[in-house]
């Protein structure tokens, strides 16, 4: 039998197991993998688009650069942030990116673990897009400290002061999870890829490649040991990974559900928190997989099996989101208590009502379109809408953040939120951070893992 | 020490020359020295006989490397001798900022004598008085180490016992400011006192040749005794010359209207203490009138129910009863039981028919028409009058004519209140005379070319003479133009000299307050530029140059008191802060104005159109605080703007003219044309438009140029407080103002608790008891130790009258910075201390709550528990202390304060205004030095002034004994006019602050939260009539909220 006869029967059983539409092309052998993926960082040229690209978020960066020079030089008070709104732009971004970065560890450990094998594909650059986001998350707590060249007493170390962080304080826990959270998906993140790199040292030409993959690739040899101690360590990892997606956003969304501000003492925070989170993250996972694979061709590895399974659990989420929204109404009127009721009116109808409907259009009415099964399959409708609610759930952090805090209990401490050009250009910096990494990567790394999609294409044969 | 030890001695060496002087030598021995030469081995150099004789003088002399001084202040003994000394440098040091000045000669400060009450590091007070308008308030000054740093009232001065208003609180400041004029300016040059000397000297013979002719001394109202006696002489040896005076914020009518009343300059002075039913008739007698701060306290003191319900003698507590007819909102309205707001030319109108009614001797012609809305009001006056007799007090404002001065004078003559609620004593000032009229006289003679001098000794006149008059221009006409003022202002501008004025720490004076109590200015400190006073001005004059204000002052005072007893009767004046039996004394004048019948000047408002309004501004006054920050980023107490004045509007009058909040309109009048933004307040009557004077300058200094619209350009001569037919256009433009505080509704939150007093009276418990004692619920955290000490305060909101004073007290006190106008504009203003105002009821003229905000100190913080480094925590006696040093800014703590009380320091404030140490040295005297100044990036509050706490625990400790009651007193205790704040120890039951908290009008604010906070407040109560239909019950259904909000803030950029 040939291989063409063997790959056309096993694409059919992929078929039939998995729905209509494959989660890999059939026709790819493990050689073609390899060698489409590789090429990509060693042989092709790098396409124009990329340095265009490259460069719009690299001036981003630049602009962020800039701005963060003048915020230190100045203070924090060239941000619009002002008293009662204590907490505005910098802390709606940090969730927002935060909440991004829930993806890649949702679909690297949690789907993993659930031996759902269409992960497969995109797991990769998931797990890059969480650790891009959770560095452009990371950096806004920092900057707006006021004194943020103290940053450090956050963090349990020993002192000459005999002083620890405050324990009971949310912000103490959020600085473990973030952390935390970073760690681990870096060494996740890391570890995925030594096979990877063991394959593109082995096919790099030129010497420094070969150096600097070869060193990455920490030895690796391919052996059946190898591959036996990477499986568990993996699986282990993966392991602990899991519960970090439930408890970093549950910490964040406890960041506001610990303190007495109406609109934030909520005891839905947490799993709504992190419902929000995985929604946005995919959607943010949906936005670069769908220019990814239509510049470098990578139709075959991300199908539009992978797109309708993503908008599926989209749908799953924003549904959880949507209930927590109305969950949120109902207790403030359900509580009796009339700042809560305040608050809630406030968003529906006070100055900053056309947020609140803004995200309700977004998040809840746009997610209803991806019950459409014709929606989920159309690339660039998928497109829009995950843009949309990536829109959404920064509005949705702007709402419980800035409208909670400009009008809580004392009527005469009530202020409206302008933010100023700083505000503006450390948001569109920070996006501009997190591009040039994600660029950065593209060009360098594989951005879809090799060695499982050969162990894909080598379990369907099995199948067969 | 053997004599070898010195073989270079061979040089010259003056001292010991000195000590070998024949005669200090006497025990030299001849013989012996020739047989010390004879047997010495080798070269011996000698140098003198004392060396070679070894004198034991010389011996000690060679051991010394600084002779004769080394070594003395080493013994242990010595240590105060050293310290004495070194503290002499300093003082000397310090007296050397001021260049190459003489040493003073008088003694400026009593430890110089009695070195050992002085322990560095203690304040010390030194009494003494500032005058506003002329009148003077005696105050207690802190100096540390010689340098004056916070101001607080005299206890025993009748204008102030102990209490200041906001203006004494922030002239401190004033002392410091950079921006103060610092030499002698001769035509826009750098000169000096002596050049100024001899230009003067050139012109003085000639002008004593013609008797003074030529000569004019235009001041501001003198009440000080010893310039008035200096000026009188002056006038004496010059008869030809002209002595004029103008204060912008005049009292013409007030003067006029006693003139007309009994035929001679009377000053009233009112007890408030004695009135049951009180009538303000634009009078803003609680902050602006001399003796504002007194009368305050006597208002209140007749309306706190704090200690009970009941007085001793079981009878109900006899509260009295506000009426406030206002012009332009302000805190007699906001205090008062009713308010009426009405057009300032419709108040004459509304007097002759109250003289009517309450048959007054005076006929008064007809009693006008009274519009339906005020005819109630006038029924409802009459009989409440009518039935207080004796024991009621009717009280006009400056602003008014002075034929309703003569009326209300007549009124309260019929009401039998004089020599009750109403005394009488000769005027207080040294010449009373028109002052419109005499800066009239004085811009004719001008434009006659008939002033070839002129010296405007304090004042600006340039800025503030009403623009009818064309001051400006006429005194460029004159040959030789000498201004003394604080700073190089519009006048200095103008003129030839600019001589720099002392300020009143600075100077020795004498002043006298409302009630004639006269009080001697003792200076703090030497002036810190080359600043002069008044008095040496005037005896430059005179022709004696060299005597000091000091000489001047105790010369006057030692002539009028006599040798005998002067050297003590000084001292104890200048220790009292007041001279012993100077008060006025009470007489009754006659009465002299039989009728009236002339026609009221006050047609229907319809036909007259436009008013306007001018008013003092509550926190800049007439424009001289205009560079003081503190002032101007004061809200103002019903407007809450900072910064800036607006035309005031009524919401009506706004939808009617079709402007909103920012438009900056056009206002017009006998072609003087000024540009205000509008500014809507609920309260303000219909077609009336206030407008405060004190704005607009040009040349006053970094802070306070180029803000808000001139006043005075659009003030006509006469009458000077208000202007019918003034044209509005608006302009399309828009001006952004600062406010503090954006949202006027209570949105039904209960967070002032009122009541009215026969609702208390019937039922003393109406307040919900939730709120009265919050419920301590279960908890498994261990609970705070119980410590001796629980600090606490109550807030009483029926006294707060919401004068401002306790929130620049605050700023004084802990080094708060400002912030500037955008900064305001954003919500960043720093004041630890604000006052909340909130309004009630009607639209067109709604109630108005004041209600002090500063941190509770909650047992159960909510920023405590919510910072990650621990920089916020509780003391085991209760304060909820912030730790600067440990803060990194995360504002966390602010979100979770309820209150909204925490402060961050955004920026670095004093960069932002050039005012850092490095920028501005002289700032850095101003600091308290027991309170850290905080950096940029950390979050602040207020500590119920933990430093006064921590001395008084100190002293206390010292003692061996408790810290007892009324030790502590925070800063905005203490300059309270009310007394409207207690702070103590809740743990001493028999403390005042226990038993407050024991009344039943004791609640905590957002009591719900359990947040437990230490500060409480006592329910406002208020007294309305039942006849107008007593309206303020707790029940009244709030504003619909938003709907106030929403005029309001309609048009917000």
């Amino acid at each position: 039998m040939s291989d063409v006869q063997r790959q056309s029967g096993a694409a059919a059983g992929l078929s039939r197991r998995l729905d209509d539409a494959p989660i890999l092309e059939p026709g790819h052998t493990y050689a073609s993998v390899t060698d489409q993926i590789g090429a990509i960082v060693l042989t092709h040229r790098t396409p124009a688009g990329w340095f265009i690209g490259f460069g719009i978020a690299f001036c981003l960066l630049m602009a962020f650069l800039y701005a963060t020079a003048y915020l230190f030089a100045k203070g924090i008070g060239i941000w619009g942030t002002t008293i009662p709104i204590g907490w505005a732009f910098p802390i709606v971004n940090f969730v927002w990116w935060v909440g991004i970065a829930h993806a890649g560890t949702l679909i690297s450990a949690i789907l993993l673990l659930l031996r759902q094998d269409w992960r497969t594909s995109i797991n990769r650059f998931a797990e890059a897009m969480t650790l891009f986001a959770v560095a452009c998350a990371g950096l806004f707590p920092l900057l707006h400290l006021g004194r943020p060249w103290v940053f450090h007493w956050l963090l349990p170390y020993p002192n000459t002061m005999d002083l620890w962080p405050q324990f009971r304080s949310p912000l103490v826990w959020d600085v473990f999870a973030v952390l935390t959270y970073f760690t681990v998906s870096l060494l996740f993140w890391y570890t995925g890829l030594i096979p990877d790199m063991a394959t593109l040292r082995d096919r790099a030409s030129n010497r420094f490649a070969q150096t600097i993959y070869g060193m990455l690739a920490m030895g690796w040899r391919g052996s059946a040991a190898h591959w036996h101690r990477y499986e568990i360590a993996y699986l282990l990892m993966a392991g602990l990974a899991t519960p970090l997606v439930v408890s970093v956003h549950s910490i964040v969304g406890m960041d506001f559900a610990a303190s007495i501000v109406p609109g934030w003492h909520t005891t839905i925070f947490p799993p709504y928190f992190v419902a929000g989170a995985i929604f946005s993250g995919f959607a943010m996972v949906v936005t670069l997989a769908i220019p990814l694979r239509a510049v470098y061709g990578l139709h075959d590895f991300v199908t539009i099996r992978h797109l309708d399974n993503m908008a599926k659990i989209m749908l799953a989420t924003g549904s959880i989101v949507a209930y927590g929204y109305l969950a949120e109404v109902f207790f403030s009127y359900y509580s009796g208590n009339q700042y809560e009721r305040f608050v809630t009116l406030n968003r529906a109808l006070g100055p900053y009502a056309w947020s609140y409907w803004a995200l309700i259009a977004c998040n809840i009415v746009t997610a209803q379109l991806l019950w459409f099964r014709a929606v989920r399959r159309n690339v660039f409708v998928l497109f829009v809408i995950s843009l949309v609610i990536n829109v959404g759930m920064w509005l949705e952090r702007f709402v419980i953040v800035v409208i909670s805090l400009h009008r809580d209990y004392l009527p005469s401490a009530w202020r409206m939120y302008y933010p100023t050009i700083w505000d503006f250009v450390h948001f569109f910096g920070s996006l501009g951070l997190f591009f040039v990494l994600l660029f950065l990567f593209i060009r360098l790394l594989p951005m879809i893992s090799i060695f499982e999609l050969r162990a894909l294409v080598h379990e369907t044969e099995g199948k067969d | 020490m053997n004599n070898k030890a010195h073989p270079m001695t061979n040089v010259a060496d003056p001292y010991s020359e000195a000590l070998a002087g024949p005669d200090e030598s006497p025990a030299l021995v001849w013989e012996s020295l020739r047989a010390r030469l004879a047997s010495a081995d080798g070269q011996l150099f000698w140098r003198s006989f004392d060396e070679l004789a070894e004198t034991p003088e010389f011996l000690d002399y060679v051991s010394r490397e600084f002779p004769r001084q080394s070594g003395e202040g080493m013994a242990p003994e010595d240590r105060r001798e050293f310290l004495k000394l070194m503290a002499a440098s300093l003082g000397l040091a310090g007296v050397g900022l001021s260049g190459c000045m003489r040493q003073p000669t008088e003694k400026i400060v009593p430890y110089v004598r009695q070195p050992e009450d002085f322990v560095p590091g203690n304040p010390l007070y030194f009494a003494t008085c500032m005058t506003l308008g002329g009148y003077a308030m005696g105050l207690l000054v802190e100096s540390h180490l010689g340098r004056p740093t916070k101001v607080e009232g005299n206890p025993q001065h009748p204008a102030s016992l102990g209490a200041t208003d906001a203006f004494a609180q922030a002239s401190i400041l004033s002392l410091y400011d950079p921006d103060r004029s610092q030499t002698v300016m001769r035509g826009g040059q750098i000169s000096t006192w002596g050049e100024f000397l001899t230009a003067l000297a050139a012109e003085l013979p000639d002008l004593r040749k013609r008797h003074g002719k030529g000569l004019a001394i235009l001041t501001e109202t003198v009440t000080s005794p010893t310039l008035a006696d200096q000026l009188h002489s002056l006038l004496a040896e010059l008869p030809e010359a002209k002595w004029h005076q103008y204060e912008p914020v005049g009292r013409d009518n007030v003067r006029d209207g006693a003139k007309l009343a009994f035929g001679e300059h009377v000053d009233t002075i009112y007890h408030f203490d004695q009135a049951d039913v009180v009538v303000a008739l634009d009078a803003e007698f609680l902050t602006a009138m001399p003796g504002s701060v007194r009368y305050a306290r006597d208002f209140i003191d007749r309306r706190k129910l704090a200690r009970g319900e009941q007085q001793a003698d079981g009878a109900p507590h006899a509260m009295s009863r506000l009426y406030a007819l206002e012009s332009t909102p302000g805190l007699a309205g906001a205090v008062a039981d009713h308010r009426l707001p009405i057009r300032a030319d419709e108040i004459e109108g509304f007097v002759r028919a109250l003289a009517a009614q309450l048959s007054v001797e005076v006929e008064v012609g007809q009693a006008e028409a009274i519009s339906d809305a005020n005819a109630p009001w006038l029924a409802a006056l009459a009989s409440d009058l009518t039935a207080h007799k004796e024991a009621s007090a009717v009280i006009v404002g400056d602003g008014q004519p002075a034929i309703v001065h003569a009326l209300v004078h007549a009124i309260n003559r019929a009401l039998g209140n004089v020599g009750k609620t109403v005394e009488y004593v000769p005027s207080i000032e040294a010449e009373p005379i028109n002052q419109i009229a005499s800066l009239k006289e004085l811009v004719e003679s001008m434009r006659q070319g008939e002033v070839e001098l002129l010296l405007v000794l304090g004042g600006n006149p340039i800025y503030n003479a009403p623009g009818a008059l064309e001051f400006g221009k006429h005194y460029e006409t004159v040959k030789l133009r000498v201004h003394l003022a604080d700073d190089f202002d519009e006048t200095s501008f103008a003129s030839h000299w600019h001589i720099p004025a002392a300020h009143y720490l600075e100077s020795w004076g004498d002043a006298r307050a409302f009630d004639g109590t006269t009080t001697i200015q003792q200076p703090l400190i030497a002036p810190l530029y080359q600043g002069r006073t008044i008095y040496e001005m005037v005896a430059v004059l005179q022709g004696h140059p060299e005597l000091a204000a000091y000489d001047i002052v105790r010369g006057y005072w030692k002539r009028i008191l006599g040798d005998g007893e002067f050297e003590s009767r000084w001292r104890k004046a200048l220790h009292d802060g007041l001279m012993a039996d100077t008060r006025a004394e009470s007489y009754k004048p006659e009465w002299s104005l039989q009728s009236e019948t002339s026609a009221a000047t006050s047609p229907n408002a319809g036909e007259l159109g436009l008013e306007v309004t001018f008013c003092p501004d509550p926190t800049i006054w007439d424009g001289r605080f205009a560079n003081n920050g503190w002032l101007q980023e004061l809200p103002k107490p019903l407007t809450k703007l900072t910064w800036d004045n607006a035309a005031l509007v009524s919401p009506r009058t706004a939808e009617r003219l079709g402007v909103s909040n920012y438009d900056l309109v056009e206002l017009s009048r006998d072609g003087q044309t000024i540009r205000a933004p509008i500014w809507i307040v609920p309260g303000q009557p219909h077609d009336s438009i206030s407008l405060a004077l004190g704005y607009g300058r040009t040349r006053s200094g970094r802070i306070g140029n180029g803000r808000g619209a001139n006043a005075y350009i659009l003030r006509s001569a006469e009458p000077a407080w208000f202007l019918s037919g003034v044209e509005l256009k608006r302009t399309g433009e828009r001006r952004s103002l600062a406010v503090t505080q954006n949202h006027h509704s209570m949105e039904g939150r209960g967070l002032v608790q009122l009541a009215t007093l026969d609702q208390f009276q019937q039922n003393p418990e109406f307040i919900d008891p939730e709120l009265r004692h919050p419920e301590i619920l279960p908890t498994l955290l261990p609970q705070f130790e119980e410590s001796e000490n629980a600090w606490g305060m109550v807030i009483d909101q029926t006294a707060c009258i919401g004068c401002n004073a306790c929130v620049v007290a605050c700023q004084a006190e802990n080094n708060i910075p400002i912030v500037g106008k955008e900064q305001v504009g954003k919500g960043r203003e720093m004041h630890w201390l604000r006052i909340d105002r909130y309004y009630k009821g009607d639209l067109d003229s709604p109630d108005a709550y004041f209600q002090p905000v500063a941190c509770m100190h909650c047992e159960k913080a909510p920023c405590e528990l919510v910072c990650p480094v621990g920089a916020t925590v509780h003391s085991h006696e209760g304060l909820n202390q912030m730790v600067y040093n440990r803060c990194v800014g995360t504002r966390y703590c602010s979100n979770n304060c309820p209150y909204k009380v925490r402060r961050f320091n955004f920026l670095n404030y004093d960069a932002e205004f050039g005012y850092t140490g490095e920028q501005a040295p002289v700032l850095k005297l101003l600091r308290n030095p027991d309170v850290t100044v905080r950096s940029r990036g950390v979050m602040e509050k207020c500590t119920y002034c933990v430093q006064r706490i921590n001395a008084a625990k100190i002293t206390a400790q010292k003692e061996d004994r408790p810290v007892g009651d009324g030790e502590i007193v925070t800063a905005c205790q203490a300059v309270c006019p009310t007394k409207a704040i207690v702070f103590g120890n809740l743990r001493d039951r028999n403390s005042q602050v226990a038993r407050f908290k024991e009344s039943p009008l004791n609640y905590s604010l957002l009591a719900d939260l359990n947040t437990l906070p230490r500060t409480t407040y006592l329910a406002r109560i208020r007294n309305p009539n039942a006849a107008l239909g007593a309206p303020a019950t707790i029940d009244t259904p709030p504003i619909e909220p938003t709907i106030l909000d929403r005029v309001l803030e309609r048009g917000a950029p």
